[in-house]
């Protein structure tokens, strides 16, 4: 037998054999694996992407019909910021950030945790610029890969080292949420967040699930502008919230990924969770620069426990990292350098307060553009709720089937929960946008 | 507002995690104040200096960059297209057939580590009985790595104490013995942290046995290029085995041969039987990144794909590449000329020259390493690897004279 392996051994070295294995091809060891799903965002650009028509809108960024050609692909369904020209907006103060950092700066591994500016300024923004918890180094942070890297991170945590804990989701969420629990092996639940015949907040059947959870429950909650619904609870429902979490001892991780970006303020997008630290939670926190800085492509975020004290924050500090060493090693650099330089330096920061309410000014009017141009047409339905809701997404309420139109016959790209990306809606096609919701939702 | 105490901490069963062996050294030798102290730990190029280097050609992509300013836009899940297809072409050569047949799926991942998570993952999800064969030893991250994507790996023969080279009748017999079907976990040049690499010969030796074996090649390309100084040369092995017609997985780095360390670039890349195999795979692949970061970093691959993609910018690398290449050698060649010069015991360190790339398994033990450390202030890792990357022409005496005294005075 080893003879005749070592024959065939021989053989297959020798050059025409070789180029003959090669030329029949060894049947695939992949055979099991199947297609993947697209998935329910990210798939709908490289379906626009797909899309041949001149009209065709994306609706993660909607685009003048006809008259601007597609020669340039952009990823435009998931939310990312469009100016008024419906072109993807790099922030001045971006821009100087980088003018500073280009050519000059090594390239040095970080330490595993990240880099230590950026996540001090992070912490300050989420937990107030003059937080006794930061003064105390009660805070375990490190740096993470943007929002997404962040839940993952903590669920990785909670896996490790809440073995039996779960997390409960609201309903409905970004659908990536699902996938990261998911991945990590943690188990989810479901709790009531969105009223569809109100399109706001089903309060009460909010309270009711929190108060059925098992005490000492995790819970996920976006912090300010919640994706997909643009349905924040008012700052009074906040602290009814707080209060329960504190009789039922639940653990709140809070998802903050648009702050700033919702309201224009920083500190007013942050409330909850002041909140619920002047109500002596110990909460987790996911941040994202993705939105509100426009640093979408370069993965820059910060993940943040709080804990007892100073030394137990060291310990979970070093746990965090090392779930991350065997994920990435240490998290990319240039976003963090342009996040704490910006962050660092007064001006630029004063400049990054200004341009990020632009932001959310400009999503502000256009949601009032677009409901003002819904109600001129005519439109027999409520659409306050655009106005009502906040951030960068709008539940508009249309069904998948009404969506599918739109898509058919309009050329217009959504997600089809109904989910419309504010942040594309431009002066030059709201009125577009709004003449083909009227038409798929009109009664007949 | 005066804050309530916390009333619970569920954290109380948290322990502090151990420092990492490798990037710990680092931390350690920040904290030393003596002037003699030498960073022989993580694996990051230094120039003769002693300081960090940014390949010039990077500082000129990273101008253009800018002058380009081009959007932040998220990339698709699978990175920068450009990037894919540079770094394919420069893995398996660019008229590879793999290439032009569309056999390749290869996706942007966060250098090494990343594309290594990635695969692992990648395995545990559709090979959930197959084990990772790891060379003993190899880079410690590995085991970190398919540990925590709960991938079951056993080791294989691969450095031999006696020789300080390759125990080349272990690794056959060991991959051997393997169950059909195993993954084998290979370094593509310049083996960390020995420095040890297969020859040619040897080579398709090892090809032969996972072929026999029906074994999945598994590469780790940490140095393609640096090992060498010449990009084709580094990339013979890959090449061998996708000759075959096997299935290769090859995960690909760009933190060393471009500098690129922190901006954590390189890629996964599985070559596959047919095309529509490719598509299936690299599908899978994106579902498994998008719950761990959703989309990988721009900035370095878009300097990869600026240097990569303008013939000028590359022959500039390549010659920057030769340069790092160069100097190491040139160290390596001064440390074992300082240590056959000073040691009066008649020890053969020519070990040292027969291996390559940034590393040297200098052959010293935990305590010998511990009294580099301890006595002479050279911060190495304990399994007695130096990283040459740190070393300077000017400091190879030193370096001789605590390698003599640690290896003939400590146990």
């Amino acid at each position: 037998m080893a003879a005749l392996s070592r024959t065939v051994s021989s053989l297959s070295r020798r050059p025409q054999l070789q180029g003959l294995q090669s030329a029949r091809q060894m049947s695939s060891l992949f055979g099991h694996v199947e297609p993947a799903p697209k998935d329910p965002i990210l798939g709908v650009t490289e379906a626009f992407l797909a899309d041949q028509s001149p009209d065709k809108v994306n609706v993660g960024g909607v685009r003048l019909p006809l008259r601007t050609p597609s020669s340039i692909p952009r990823s435009l369904a998931a939310g990312a910021y469009r100016d008024d020209n419906g072109k993807p907006l790099v922030l001045q103060c971006v821009r100087e950030a980088e003018r500073r950092i280009a050519g000059n700066l090594n390239m040095e591994y970080l330490p595993m945790g990240g880099s230590i500016t950026m996540i001090e300024q992070s912490l300050k923004l989420a937990y107030g610029e003059d937080s006794e918890f930061i003064k105390d180094k009660k805070i375990a942070a490190v740096q993470a890969l943007s929002g997404t890297g962040a839940c993952r991170l903590f669920a990785d945590f909670q896996k490790r080292f809440l073995p039996d804990s779960q997390i409960y989701i609201p309903t409905p969420t970004w659908s990536n949420h699902h996938n990261i629990w998911r991945d990590a092996n943690v188990p989810q639940n479901k709790f009531t967040y969105y009223h569809p015949e109100s399109r706001g907040l089903d309060f009460s059947g909010l309270m009711s699930d929190i108060k059925n959870a098992p005490d000492g429950s995790f819970f996920m909650l976006h912090a300010c502008a919640h994706n997909p619904t643009g349905v924040d609870p008012t700052e009074e429902q906040w602290r009814e919230i707080s209060h329960l979490f504190k009789a039922k001892k639940h653990f709140p991780f809070f998802d903050m990924a648009y702050q700033g970006f919702a309201s224009g303020d920083p500190e007013r997008d942050a409330k909850a969770i002041r909140i619920f630290l002047e109500d002596g939670h110990q909460i987790g926190c996911a941040q994202s620069y993705a939105k509100n800085m426009g640093l979408y492509g370069q993965r820059v975020g910060c993940l943040s426990i709080l804990c007892d004290d100073e030394k137990q924050a060291v310990a979970v500090k070093s746990q965090l990292q090392q779930l991350a060493r065997p994920m990435y090693s240490n998290p990319p650099v240039h976003g963090a350098l342009v996040v704490s330089i910006i962050l660092n330096d007064p001006e630029l920061k004063n400049l990054w307060l200004q341009e990020v309410k632009g932001m959310a000014d400009r999503i502000i009017g256009m949601r009032t553009a677009l409901k003002e141009n819904l109600e001129k047409l005519g439109s027999p339905l409520s659409w306050e709720h655009i106005t009502n809701q906040i951030g960068m997404f709008c539940y508009s309420g249309m069904t998948p089937e009404q969506v599918d139109r739109l898509t058919n016959e309009f050329h217009i790209y959504m997600t089809r929960n109904g989910r419309i990306s504010m942040a594309g809606v431009t002066s030059g096609n709201v009125g577009y946008l709004a003449n083909a919701i009227h038409e798929v939702t009109k009664p007949k | 507002m005066m804050a309530l105490a916390v009333d619970v901490t569920r954290f109380e069963g948290v322990p502090m995690a151990p420092p990492d062996p490798i990037l710990g050294v680092s931390e350690a030798f920040k904290a030393d104040t003596n002037d003699l102290k030498l960073n022989l730990g993580v694996g990051a190029y230094r120039t003769e200096e002693l300081q960090p280097y940014v390949l010039n050609v990077v500082k000129k992509a990273e101008k253009l960059m800018l002058e380009k300013g081009e959007n932040k836009e998220y990339l698709p899940i699978e990175g920068l297209a450009a990037f894919n297809k540079a770094t394919a072409e420069l893995l398996f050569g660019a008229d590879n057939p793999v290439i032009k047949d569309g056999r390749v799926a290869t996706l942007q991942s966060l250098s090494g580590t990343g594309s290594l998570r990635l695969a692992a993952a990648f395995i545990q999800r559709y090979f959930p009985e197959a084990k990772v064969l790891i060379s003993s030893p190899t880079w410690g991250n590995h085991k970190n790595i398919f540990n925590d994507a709960r991938v079951p790996w056993s080791e294989y023969r691969y450095y031999d104490p006696k020789t300080v080279g390759l125990d080349f009748e272990g690794m056959i017999a060991d991959i051997e013995a393997a169950p059909e079907g195993s993954f084998v976990l290979l370094h593509g040049c310049a083996h960390n942290p020995t420095g040890i690499d297969p020859t040619p010969e040897q080579w398709e030796k090892i090809a032969d046995v996972i072929q026999e074996k029906k074994h999945m090649p598994f590469f780790d390309v940490a140095y393609q290029g640096f090992a060498s100084g010449s990009l084709d040369e580094d990339a013979f092995s890959v090449r061998l085995f996708v000759k075959r017609g096997l299935e290769v997985f090859v995960a690909q780095s760009y933190s060393k041969n471009l500098g690129l360390y922190a901006e954590r670039i390189g890629a996964i890349n599985v070559v596959c039987s047919a095309p529509e195999v490719a598509d299936r795979v690299k599908s899978q692949l994106k579902r498994l990144a998008r719950p761990m970061y959703s989309n990988p970093p721009i900035h370095g691959a878009r300097i990869v794909a600026n240097v990569v993609g303008d013939p000028t910018m590359f022959g500039e690398w390549k010659q920057e590449m030769e340069e790092m290449a160069g100097r190491i050698k040139n160290v390596r060649q001064k440390l074992y000329d300082s240590l056959s010069a000073k040691d009066k015991s008649g020890k053969d360190w020519s070990y040292i020259l027969r291996q390559i790339g940034m590393f040297s398994y200098t052959g010293l033990n935990k305590t010998q390493s511990d009294n580099m450390t301890d006595k002479w202030h050279v911060y190495m890792t304990k399994d007695g690897r130096i990283s040459l990357a740190g070393l300077s022409l000017a400091k190879c005496d030193y370096l001789a004279d605590a390698i003599i005294d640690s290896f003939h005075n400590v146990n």
